[in-house]
């Protein structure tokens, strides 16, 4: 009877001992950071005309981040959150084609690998787009799973807008286009009803029908 | 046995070109002559479906006759496969499923060329074409992926054994009906384009092929969806659909032939969109077909895609061809498509078709878009990008969103025109009851505004809920106006209504499948997974369940070792059953292969139901210990109770309408019954 080698789980290192991890789903990610910038934004906007009210802006300023420092200090994602949130933003490089934190074939060098350096990277205290660049540079720019946001790769993400954009307006157009077009000619005596005439044929025919 | 299915697959090839050419020269006349020429093309395209089934028992033959003198079954099987996956070897391989799709194409031309009088001259036209399609894979099947190319170098004494991903019992049944959804379609399309050759009048070619396009779909949604599942029952990753390419291959055109299947509606009831209609099923023919090449051309890396070979040219070839040929006839006889496009509102049935169509199309388009994009990266900027679920989760979801609000709005709106009042008084009560779904999810803890995923289902279950009140409210009106007529229960009523407009209740009955699925994957964003070493007695909790490790044990036989766990599942202090989490080790191809169990939780939850979904991943190499993986996957059950309902739904559009046969007869009335006596 042949052994079957050990596959993936989070596990760093041989022989940790044994441990459970459990992982569902965990929000808040860049939250902190983004609001932060966005007050900086609103106080440096305005300033700078005179000495006392930048002073008191000066104040407040250090007070709402430091406020927003204490707030979203004890919120910041999780080692597990991150772990999870970047491995499903990796793919695995074994050829599988699966996300690397869903690659679960039976000894696969390339995943149990990439998870032990994503892990080893959040424990350094590397950020999001650190950690994403070095794996870039090892593994190549199709470890990542989705195109990034810049340079030709932004057109992966716009096309699909632009023809749901460009496919609505055609339609309305086509719509309005069909509705405008004259009646087609009528024999001499035949006339159809319009407006409320029209409308109250229509609610007798379906008066008619549903009871 | 390997001559004799060469034979057959040759003598395949004369016969459908015969069909093909003699056809197409009797098409020019209009004689007796040239009627003659007809026939003998129709049964020679008759007797090629023989000869292609000769060829494919041949083969299967070879499978279980252990014939390893035959390189495919050398390459797909082995002395101990059981017996239902020698059958699957005909589809496992390159060589094979081409004989399969052909195989299942000659099948269809068979069947179209037995109704030959429905319609001689265009059944004409549409065997021609069919037997021109079969013959670019016959072509392909004798000279460039021979299935019964011999073994060199002697005869081995065991195959190499099939795929173990492929021994699964869904694996028999999930490759053929996808390939009757994709060969399906080309019957349509041969229709379509022969009445548009032949300047056919009216809209008799669309009853025609109604019944066809709707069973054709029907296989393509369950060919989809038990891939779906075989996904998540063998695959272990506790997902179902991954944005694989080849995933991405069959559904494109399963979106553009759900389009054309409403759009035609329109072409049937008001006579419009003829032109867009030709282009749509024009489409869905060469998506098939793209996604036929897509899995062996090796262009794109794909766990699904077969060995990279040539033949991909052979299709890129073909395709071209095809789609020059549909575009010149399309735009030579553009003039006989002309229709009266008169619309009366911009709130009408035609427009939510057209509305409908352009997302289902759009869709299709960013499935497209995402799956090429890694080719035209690597044109542009010299490296390939990977695009992934994350692009499509993010892009995809949002336009299917508006299109499940399509949905349920949709069979609201009349035709030609809908008052506001009318649109109030059928969209009330079901607005009301599925905001009501949403304010519930946000009461119960989901907050959308936490999360994007947790906004999208709360979104989604809006909309589902939606469809669903939007389909049970039809059903109500439609059986309460009849139980009121003819004094039957509402549930007779409802029934009867069902029977009166078999097309339309079935379809909604389908879209009642389709919000099923939606609540199904609403529940992803909620999945709970923990992995853990487990010794005898060691416990897992996750969310309701403790799973408590009993034991392992292993076995082995001919064609695998194997070994599992037994865990005990627990909730709220009381055994509910016994999992068996398993691995095996395929001795002849020498791959190991995982296999879940899964426990669907109907017994405990009627409507929040859940997946507890158990994976025995391998051993700790270091200390021995089997490592587990449980997953909590709520609600992904009702994906597959949606799918039942859809096909339900199918097979009822596709049962003929009852109509009441009115029948006058003389019954003398004999003077002494007493009034009343029948009362």
């Amino acid at each position: 009877m042949k052994r079957f080698p050990k596959t993936n789980g989070y596990e760093c290192g041989a022989g940790a001992p044994a441990r459970q991890r459990q992982t569902s789903k965990e929000f808040p990610t860049k939250k902190g950071s983004r609001l932060a910038s966005v007050s900086e934004g609103r106080f440096f906007a305005g300033g700078g005309a005179r000495a006392t009210l930048s002073q008191s802006r000066r104040l407040v300023q250090a007070f709402i981040l430091t406020a927003a420092v204490l707030l979203f200090a004890g919120a910041g994602p999780s080692t597990d959150a991150r772990f999870k949130d970047l491995g499903h933003r990796m793919m695995c490089t074994c050829g599988c084609g699966q996300v690397l934190l869903e690659c679960n074939h039976v000894g696969c060098k390339s995943s149990d690998k990439m998870r032990d350096e994503l892990m080893a990277a959040i424990d350094k205290g590397d950020n999001d787009d650190l950690i994403l660049q070095g794996f870039v540079q090892n593994y190549g720019p199709t470890v990542i799973a989705a195109p990034t946001t810049t340079g030709f790769n932004r057109v992966a993400w716009i096309m699909p807008f632009v023809a749901l954009g460009a496919g609505i307006i055609f339609v309305t157009w086509v719509v309005r286009a069909w509705k405008n077009r004259p009646e087609p000619a009528l024999a001499d005596g035949i006339t159809i009803p319009h407006g409320p005439e029209l409308d109250q044929f229509r609610a007798q025919a379906r008066k008619e029908t549903e009871q | 046995m390997a001559q004799i299915g060469s034979f057959a697959l040759l003598l395949a090839l004369a016969l459908s070109g015969y069909s093909f050419g003699a056809g197409l020269l009797a098409l020019f006349g209009r004689d007796a002559a040239s009627a003659r020429l007809g026939e003998t093309a129709r049964r020679a395209g008759i007797a090629a479906f023989g000869a292609v089934v000769l060829a494919s028992f041949v083969l299967v033959s070879a499978a279980f006759a252990d014939d390893f003198s035959i390189a495919y079954i050398y390459h797909h099987s082995n002395r101990d496969l059981p017996a239902a996956y020698k059958f699957a070897v005909l589809w496992s391989g390159q060589e094979g499923s081409l004989l399969f799709w052909s195989l299942l194409l000659a099948g269809y031309g068979f069947v179209l060329r037995l109704r030959y009088k429905t319609d001689q001259r265009l059944f004409a036209y549409a065997s021609v074409i069919i037997a021109s399609v079969q013959v670019f894979f016959l072509l392909i099947l004798n000279f460039a992926a021979h299935p019964f190319a011999i073994e060199q170098g002697g005869i081995p004494a065991d195959g190499t054994g099939l795929n173990p991903l492929l021994q699964y019992p869904e694996m028999v049944i999930h490759p053929p009906m996808l390939y009757l959804g994709y060969v399906g379609f080309t019957i349509p399309f041969a229709f379509a384009l022969g009445a548009l050759i032949m300047h056919y009048p009216g809209e008799k070619w669309i009853h025609i092929t109604r019944r066809w396009t709707m069973v054709t779909w029907c296989f393509l949604t369950v060919g989809i969806f038990l891939g779906a599942h075989w996904a998540y029952a063998v695959l272990g990753w506790g997902g179902y659909w991954g944005w694989d390419p080849v995933e991405n291959a069959s559904l494109m055109p399963w979106l553009t032939g759900t389009a054309f299947l409403h759009s035609v509606i329109m072409q049937e009831k008001r006579g419009m969109l003829k032109v867009w209609n030709m282009v749509l099923i024009f489409a869905t023919f060469l998506l098939a077909m793209l996604g036929t090449f897509l899995t062996r051309s090796g262009i794109i890396s794909s766990v699904h895609a077969f060995a990279q070979s040539s033949i991909g040219t052979w299709f890129i070839v073909f395709i071209a061809l095809t789609t020059a040929v549909c575009a010149y006839f399309l735009v030579k006889n553009l003039s006989n498509l002309k229709s009266e496009h008169k619309l009366e509102s911009l709130v009408s049935r035609e427009s939510s078709f057209l509305f409908n169509n352009l997302l289902l199309l759009v869709v299709c388009f960013t499935v497209l878009w995402g799956t090429f994009f890694p080719i035209l990266s690597e044109w542009v900027q010299g490296h390939k990008v990977t695009v992934g679920p994350p692009f499509f989760n993010r892009v995809a979801v949002p336009v299917a969103l508006l299109l499940m609000l399509l949905t349920a709005v949709g069979p609201l709106l009349a035709w030609r025109k809908t008052s506001l009042e009318s649109l109030k008084r059928n969209f009330l009560y079901p607005a009301i009851g599925s905001i009501a779904v949403g304010l519930m999810m946000i009461l119960f803890g989901v907050k959308p505004w936490e999360d994007p995923s947790y906004f999208y289902a709360v979104v989604a279950a809006i909309l589902a809920a939606l469809v669903i009140f939007t389909v049970i409210s039809e059903f109500v009106r439609g059986g309460r106006v009849i139980a009121g007529k003819s004094g039957q229960n509402i549930f007779a009523a409802m029934f009867q209504l069902c029977r009166r407009n078999t097309r339309r209740y079935g379809g909604y009955i389908v879209h009642f499948g389709v919000a099923l699925v939606i609540i199904g994957i609403l529940g992803q964003p909620f999945n709970k997974e923990v992995e853990k070493e487990m010794a005898f007695g060691d416990k897992i909790s996750i969310g309701p369940y403790t799973l408590v490790c009993q034991s392992y044990t292993q076995d082995d036989n001919p064609n695998y070792a194997n070994e599992w766990a037994i865990i005990n599942v627990f909730r709220g202090g009381k055994q509910i059953t016994t999992m068996y989490p398993e691995r095996r080790f395929y001795k002849a191809s020498g791959q190991p292969q995982t296999l879940p169990r899964i426990y669907p939780s109907f017994r405990e939850d009627l409507f929040l139901v859940h997946d507890l979904y158990l994976v025995y991943e391998g051993k700790n190499e270091t200390n021995g210990r089997p490592i587990i993986k449980a997953h909590l996957n709520p609600l992904v059950p009702w994906i597959w109770i949606g799918l039942i309902i859809m096909v339900f739904g199918t097979i009822v559009a596709l049962v003929p309408n009852y109509v009441p046969v009115t029948v006058t007869a003389t019954v003398p009335v004999r003077e002494t019954v007493h009034a009343g006596a029948g009362d």
